[in-house]
């Protein structure tokens, strides 16, 4: 079977990549980045491959789903690896200028086990397995947290670290109920099985409140902000666009295949606290006056409109969910970088000292710009396609009222990135001491940001391959 | 079947335990505590379950889960112990404070 290359590889290679990063710290950059190129390619492999084939399905070392662990490739799951890989290849590149030496050696083997567990977690066919990438990818992440030191940092890190154990053990807790009623973890197999019993709607609650605490949907993002701000630019970008996303994809997989059809009421909750998260994280970044801090609630807000699929249940309506989370993670990967970028050249990321930063980092600036457009929603941008499936979505349902809050969002969004642009052009009371900022820096963020406007552009390509194994076909059909 | 229900309930009662004393604590020894009386009790949970009939062999596989979820509790309280020992130090305290520090 040809495909066992592409997906273990993926799997395989960043684990091997981070050994190696880790026995020879000299070696970390180089190593490092031949690495990250290798899973590119292992991905677009992969793409290939279920394009030319359809959904793969593959049982590790032979042994069948009810014993064995199988991994499983569909659009869905395609589409995540894709975003990791340029995501995660950007902020390689980026992750270069940005680190010293000392950093350097610590950060790449983090990252590459960060990676191998979000490949391995967006490849798994098994809730338990799922468990255990979501465990691997909690530890890597919490440690790459602590990674920049200090006070807030590490408390920022302390806290990350209980929240995503606790999140986990709710989330366990719900397969052992699972695995009780049904004597399976094997997603297929469940999906055959399910029915509506007392142990399932334990189970389905347990596990919504584990992965929605770590998602950060309102009111469980308590812990997001302080902790996506106070650790390093690239991780920062790295959390916010992929680690939350990888949680909410395991929900999404969860409900369209295994939860009760039932779930409708469950539904409209969820999308009622996401609407709350849009504007609950709009109106808190507008108050905040260090730029990290804003983005970190822009994050909380940009992940409400996930949920706002729920109750639309239709292709279209997760259609534009998935293309949200898509162009939001490239967009806040490259404002991320943009705010490491202006952190790096002041010292700081008070927004009101910004000081002209805009003739001294254009690129940067432009950057910012360009992200912020799609995070907005602003044609022709990434994040304009997805609010204009949800919305056509909304209305389809006859449930226009979830259209408002997209209207909303967008122009809280447009408010903050409109404030942040505005400072960098005027002149502050202290100018300050500030440093070059590398090429590399400057022009990965620049990259990513065209990347998300790209997704505008471009969108029939991602559209056209999430529909592989039509993983919203089953019970989001209409 | 009933020991089986029991330690299960019990497994329950320990994750409500290891929950609320996660809440109410706020020395971080007594959090990383709590979270592993919540990941016993967990543990507890897929043991006594996997016993599905009385006399019969119990289900191997809950085994095999729980084994591997030790092995993820054992390296997360060690990574939660040494990021305490680290906020500790550059604290004074091994507490979380109410609000984010400016």
């Amino acid at each position: 079977m040809p495909w066992l290359h592409w997906g273990v590889i993926a799997i395989v290679l960043p684990l091997a990549g981070a050994m190696s990063c880790f026995l020879w710290p000299r070696r970390a950059i180089p190593l490092g980045l031949v690495t990250a190129l290798g899973i590119v390619t292992c991905v677009a492999g992969l793409g290939w491959q279920l394009v030319e084939q359809g959904a793969q399905r593959y049982a590790v070392g032979g042994w069948g789903a009810p014993l064995g662990i199988d991994l499983y490739a569909d659009g869905l799951s395609l589409l995540m690896l894709m975003a990791t890989a340029a995501v995660g290849l950007g902020v390689s590149i980026y992750s270069i200028g940005y680190f010293n030496r000392e950093k350097a050696r610590y950060f790449w083997p983090l990252w590459m086990f960060l990676w191998a567990a979000l490949n391995a977690l967006f490849l798994s066919a098994d809730i338990f397995n799922l468990y255990v990438t979501l465990e691997l990818l909690g530890l890597a992440a919490v440690a790459l947290v602590a990674l920049a030191g200090g006070a807030e940092a590490l408390t920022g890190a302390m806290r990350y670290l209980l929240v995503s154990l606790l999140g986990s053990l709710f989330y366990l807790l719900g397969v052992a109920l699972l695995y009780h009623s049904f004597g399976s973890v094997d997603i297929a197999i469940l999906a055959a099985r399910v029915e509506s019993s007392p142990a399932v709607w334990a189970a389905v609650g347990l596990i919504s409140a584990g992965l929605l605490l770590k998602t950060a949907l309102f009111p469980l993002h308590f812990w997001l902000p302080s902790t996506h701000a106070s650790a390093p630019a690239p991780v920062s970008a790295l959390l916010s666009a992929l680690v939350v996303k990888a949680s909410f994809y395991i929900l999404l997989r969860l409900w369209l295949e295994i939860f009760p059809p039932t779930s409708a009421v469950l539904g409209q909750l969820l999308a009622l606290l996401g609407a709350t998260a849009v504007l609950w994280g709009g109106l808190q970044a507008l108050r905040q006056t260090r730029l990290k801090m804003l983005i970190a609630y822009s994050t909380v807000a940009q992940l409400g409109y996930l949920f706002l699929a729920f109750p639309l249940a239709s292709i279209t309506g997760w259609t534009g969910a998935l293309y949200m989370l898509l162009s939001h993670a490239v967009a806040k990967t490259a404002i991320f970088m943009a705010a490491g970028n202006i952190l790096y050249f002041g010292g700081h990321d008070r927004i009101a000292d910004l000081d002209r930063v805009v003739q001294r980092l254009p690129l940067t600036v432009t950057a910012f710009a360009l992200a912020g457009a799609s995070i907005m929603g602003l044609p022709p941008s990434g994040g304009f396609i997805a609010k204009w499936l949800l919305l056509e979505a909304a209305i389809r349902s006859g449930q226009w009222w979830w259209g408002g809050i997209l209207i909303l969002g967008g122009l809280l969004s447009a408010a903050w990135v409109f404030k942040v642009v505005g400072y960098a052009f005027t002149r502050s009371r202290a100018p300050h001491e500030s440093r070059a900022v590398p090429v590399g820096m400057e022009w990965s963020a620049l990259a990513m940001s065209m990347v998300a406007i790209l997704l505008g552009l471009f969108a029939s390509w991602p559209l056209a391959l999430m529909e592989i194994g039509l993983p919203f076909g089953g019970k989001g059909a209409e | 079947m009933i020991p089986a229900v029991l330690y299960a309930l019990v497994g329950m009662g320990l994750f409500a335990l290891g929950l609320f004393a996660l809440i109410v604590h706020t020395h971080l020894l007594r959090k990383i505590l709590a979270i592993n009386v919540m990941a016993s009790g967990v543990f507890l949970v897929l043991v006594a379950l996997a016993a599905r009939t009385r006399g019969a062999v119990p289900d191997p596989v809950p085994h095999a889960m729980v084994i591997t979820g030790i092995v993820v509790a054992v390296s997360a309280t060690a990574l939660a112990l040494a990021l305490m020992l680290r906020v500790s130090a550059e604290t004074g305290r091994a507490e979380l404070p109410e609000e984010p520090l400016e």
